[in-house]
């Protein structure tokens, strides 16, 4: 029976066995292919997608859990008209990835984090940033979150 | 490369070997000593013809094999270099954009075919003339002969911190010169003009007296058909507005929003999934296994058997790896059950004890200068995993007497040819489609990958293409690991402090020679190098063999700056050459990490100077051990001599990451074994530096002294670990001399 569920704002309806984690259905039914597979037991969150805005590594949440429930990818972030998100336009300003293999994680992690703490502090950034990246980027990634929270705030400011 | 290209270190080199067994230079079957004399070209012609065929269609002009300008001015370059995120297409890009004038916002960038028409003459002529120790040209060593080589080598590799100082420098650069040369000679019949009235910006030859210009895309036609000047003028530093400038990386906007395609994301129509699980005790081989709890599995479409391995193909990955796991194959041991960490250190410390080396470098008596009572330290150090982020992924289909395999790999070229040896077919029926790589750091060399003959092999027998995705665990557990090794040092210190005699003796499969600059001048110093194979697979990791000689030599050195009783920086200034470029390096890096000025209780600074690439690179490490018993580094100076940086930005990230992947290995990094199979399986058991543990400021200067550009990609990464341990030492008093420290402080 088909699972219902909403990816980037779009209702579907899956196929896949239930058991399949949401990783394989997001790339192999739906072919979006930004999510990446790194090593399929949540230790690296090259897999990070949002799930009902909670950053999730999808490699190990079995797609029967999200029935009903509304997924972002990387693909999902940009706006309507194809304008890149800011943290993602701070990751270009900053140069961040390197491979750019883990950096769809990267950004869905710090997309998550700075729409829970706004303007996240160091210790927030450790605490929540735990995607790994073997090109050694982090030191960019913090850059790119700062960068891109000054921004927000500046925006937020602005709507008032 | 050390497997089938090695060479002699010319005569010249700073210090004279001794017994060193005189290896001919083989290189696909041929010999390249004793070389006659050839021409110089920038590109044989039947091989410039056979690319203009590939890359040109319709309005489309190819210059030397590498360049295209088509009418509406777009500018394509085809590199013979895999970008792995390293930056080295936007260098290349820069450094032929510069030469050639080109309008930046025009240039494109791409993967050259896989084919032999694109073989990298230029990194052949660079790498193998450095490799020799002179320039080409110098050594006597005809650069067409080179060219030569790299055609027979089907040579296309990524590797070496090669790309921008031999492609770039020795093909690049002279390709864009050669063709802004050709373009204004066709401008100035146009404009009836002199050439030496004329002028380039922006893709556009002007000739300002009359106010007129042409662009380069109505130019291309003419000016493609003139041969090109084979040395043309480069030009000055002072005229580069692309070079030495940080532009924005070309590869970066599709790593941002999930378009980039790497080699795990391709598909193709009907195309199936396989996983794979080949031997666990490396060297076995399959010997029974049933397939039928595979089968058993919703998706699952086949169990292939192969010498060492056993596939499963299915719908998907998931009912493949499901597929997988439900097996229970059984694979025979080679006779490697018994091997283990403990027996391979057991086998190095009897090789030491033997006394048979396989080679030794050096110079003066060292034996009689080391006297009775000799300091000596012993090292070890762990097989490492490369630990990419992109696990192996190929997509292969084989239809109608054709095969086609897509995917990222160190060398497209290379990767090709391997095909056509397993298939057995021609190379004219064997194409690789080079794609995104995520991450490599040496693993992607395909006369290390086993999945380039297996998924060739699956293909074969398949009717529907299929990609093999090796799991995360196949990765850990099938590595092509940096060696497990073991390091010995011996000195004797004069009553002046200095250092009398030094002796590395060290143990690990290859010689480390050809990689390690020792650039400390003593009285008697002597490397030899003792073998050991193991039945694992070892390569090249990020640096190659750099990392394990920096840690033994720089952790050696500042134990005998504390045996001296002397200061580790001044230590190391005592036995370096005045004026020297590693002098001002080292001096550099203690003038901006504070060396010497007080820190808070329970931190130490620890410095390491090393020069691999050519490129010397010193580094101060500032850490502490926090109450688990592991290490925190705080911080992280830097300073580099590269000689000149292409692109600044883009070299800072490769310190800044590269750094990292020292301190990480160093830390907590180790594959392990027992009864010949590897204990990691994961990255859980593997552990990677985070975000936390990373240091949280990298001061990172570059001195750019002019001297012949050194690699980037690679240098960064060996003297962080001697470094750190440096410093945890002044911190604590403990010295570290087995990594990864995080298995000392879990006791």
């Amino acid at each position: 029976m088909a699972i219902q569920t909403s990816i980037n704002g779009k209702a579907v309806a899956l196929s896949a066995e239930p058991d399949t984690p949401l990783l394989w259905v997001i790339r192999e039914e739906l072919g979006l292919t930004g999510t990446k597979f790194g090593c399929g037991v949540a230790a690296c969150g090259a897999c990070t997608v949002h799930v009902n805005g909670e950053p999730t590594r999808s490699c190990s949440l079995p797609v029967s859990e999200v029935a009903g429930k509304s997924i972002t990818t990387i693909e999902g972030l940009k706006s309507a008209d194809g304008t890149l998100h800011a943290v993602q336009q701070a990751w270009i300003a900053a140069q961040v990835p390197q491979c750019g293999y883990c950096q769809s994680g990267q950004i869905m992690a710090a997309v998550a984090l700075i729409e829970k703490t706004g303007r996240p502090s160091d210790a927030q950034i450790d605490a929540a940033m735990t995607n790994l990246c073997r090109c050694g980027t982090y030191p960019r990634i913090r850059k790119a979150i700062r960068a891109a929270t000054g921004q927000a705030a500046q925006a937020v400011e602005g709507d008032v | 490369m050390a497997d089938n290209a090695t060479v002699d270190n010319a005569p010249e080199a700073p210090l004279k070997r001794k017994g060193v067994k005189r290896r001919a230079f083989l290189i696909g079957g041929v010999a390249i000593v004793g070389a006659g004399l050839f021409g110089i070209s920038i590109a044989d012609s039947n091989a410039a013809k056979d690319a203009k065929a590939r890359i040109t269609g319709e309005g489309e002009h190819s210059f030397a094999t590498w360049l295209k300008i088509s009418e509406d001015d777009v500018i394509t370059i085809y590199s013979p270099h895999t970008d792995i995120g390293q930056g080295a297409n936007t260098g290349l890009a820069q450094m032929l954009a510069e030469e050639l004038d080109a309008a930046w916002d025009q240039v494109r960038i791409v993967s050259a075919p896989a084919e032999p028409a694109f073989a990298n003459v230029g990194l052949g002529r660079g790498f193998l003339a450095d490799m020799t120790g002179k320039p080409a040209i110098i050594n006597g060593i005809p650069q067409s002969f080179l060219s030569f080589i790299a055609r027979q080598m089907n040579l296309q590799m990524t590797g070496g911190s090669t790309a921008l100082r031999f492609t770039g420098q020795v093909t690049f650069q002279k390709v864009g010169a050669a063709t802004r040369l050709a373009l204004m000679e066709t401008a100035a019949k146009r404009l009836n003009a002199p050439v030496g009235e004329l002028t380039t910006q922006d893709s556009r030859v002007i000739h300002a007296k009359s106010s007129r210009s042409l662009r380069y895309g109505e130019l291309a036609a003419e000016a493609a058909t003139l041969s090109l000047d084979n040395e043309p003028k480069l030009k000055d530093p002072s005229q580069y507005r692309l070079m030495r400038q940080s532009m924005q990386r070309l590869d970066i906007p599709a790593k941002v929003d999930g378009s980039a395609q790497y080699g795990i994301d391709f598909a193709i129509p009907d195309m199936r999934i396989a996983t794979i699980q080949a031997a666990p005790v490396r060297g076995g081989k399959l010997t029974s296994v049933d397939t039928a709890p595979a089968l058993a599995i919703k998706g699952v479409e086949k169990v292939i058997k192969l010498d060492d391995a056993v596939a499963v193909v299915a719908k998907g990955y998931w009912p493949a790896i499901s597929g997988l796991r439900a097996l229970a194959p059984s694979f025979s041991d080679g006779g490697h059950a018994g091997v283990s960490t403990a027996s391979i250190f057991a086998a190095h410390d009897a090789a030491i004890a033997k006394g048979e080396a396989e080679g030794e470098a050096g110079e003066g008596d060292v034996q009689a200068a080391l006297g009775a009572k000799p300091i000596e330290a012993k090292y070890q150090l762990p097989f490492l995993h490369h630990a990419m982020m992109e696990p192996f992924a190929l997509t292969a289909q084989y239809k109608d007497g054709k095969l086609d395999i897509w995917g990222g790999m160190q060398d497209p070229l290379a990767t090709k040819m391997l095909a056509v040896e397993v298939s057995g077919l021609d190379a004219d029926n064997v194409t690789f489609h080079p794609m995104i790589i995520g991450g490599s750091f040496g693993r992607r060399l395909p006369m290390y990958m086993e999945i380039v003959g297996q998924v060739t092999k699956l293909a074969m027998q398949l009717p529907y293409p299929v990609k093999l995705i090796w799991s995360r665990e196949e990765e850990v557990a099938q590595g092509a690991y940096r060696p497990q090794s073991s390091a010995v040092l011996t000195a004797s210190l004069t009553d002046k402090k200095r250092i009398a005699a030094y002796r590395n003796d060290y143990v690990q499969p290859e010689s480390a020679e050809s990689e390690t600059v020792f650039p400390y001048i003593l009285p008697a110093v002597s490397r030899r190098h003792f073998a050991h194979v193991s039945n694992q697979q070892t390569g090249a990791w990020r640096s190659v063999n750099s990392t394990q000689q920096a840690f033994y030599n720089e952790s050696f050195m500042d134990e005998l700056a504390h045996a001296a009783g002397e200061d580790p920086v001044i230590f190391r200034r005592n036995h370096l050459k005045a004026d020297s470029r590693h002098l001002r390096v080292l001096d550099e890096v203690a003038a901006r990490s504070g060396w010497g000025t007080p820190l808070p209780a329970g931190r130490g600074r620890g410095v390491a100077l090393v020069e691999s690439f050519k490129t010397i690179v010193a580094q101060v490490v500032e850490a502490s051990v926090g109450a688990d018993g592991m290490p925190k580094v705080h911080k992280v100076t830097t300073v580099v001599d590269a000689g000149s940086i292409v692109n600044p930005d883009a070299a800072m990230a490769q310190i800044e990451g590269g750094t990292i992947m020292g301190l990480s290995s160093a830390i907590s990094e180790a594959i392990t074994l027992e009864n010949g199979k590897v204990q990691q399986s994961n990255l859980s058991d593997y552990p990677l530096m985070t975000m936390a543990q990373a240091p949280l400021v990298q001061d990172i200067h570059f001195l750019n002294s002019g001297a012949p550009m050194g690699g980037i990609g690679e240098p960064g990464v060996p003297p962080a670990a001697p470094a750190l341990a440096n410093a945890l030492f002044a911190a604590t008093g403990k010295r570290v001399r087995n990594l990864p420290i995080m298995t000392q402080a879990k006791g």
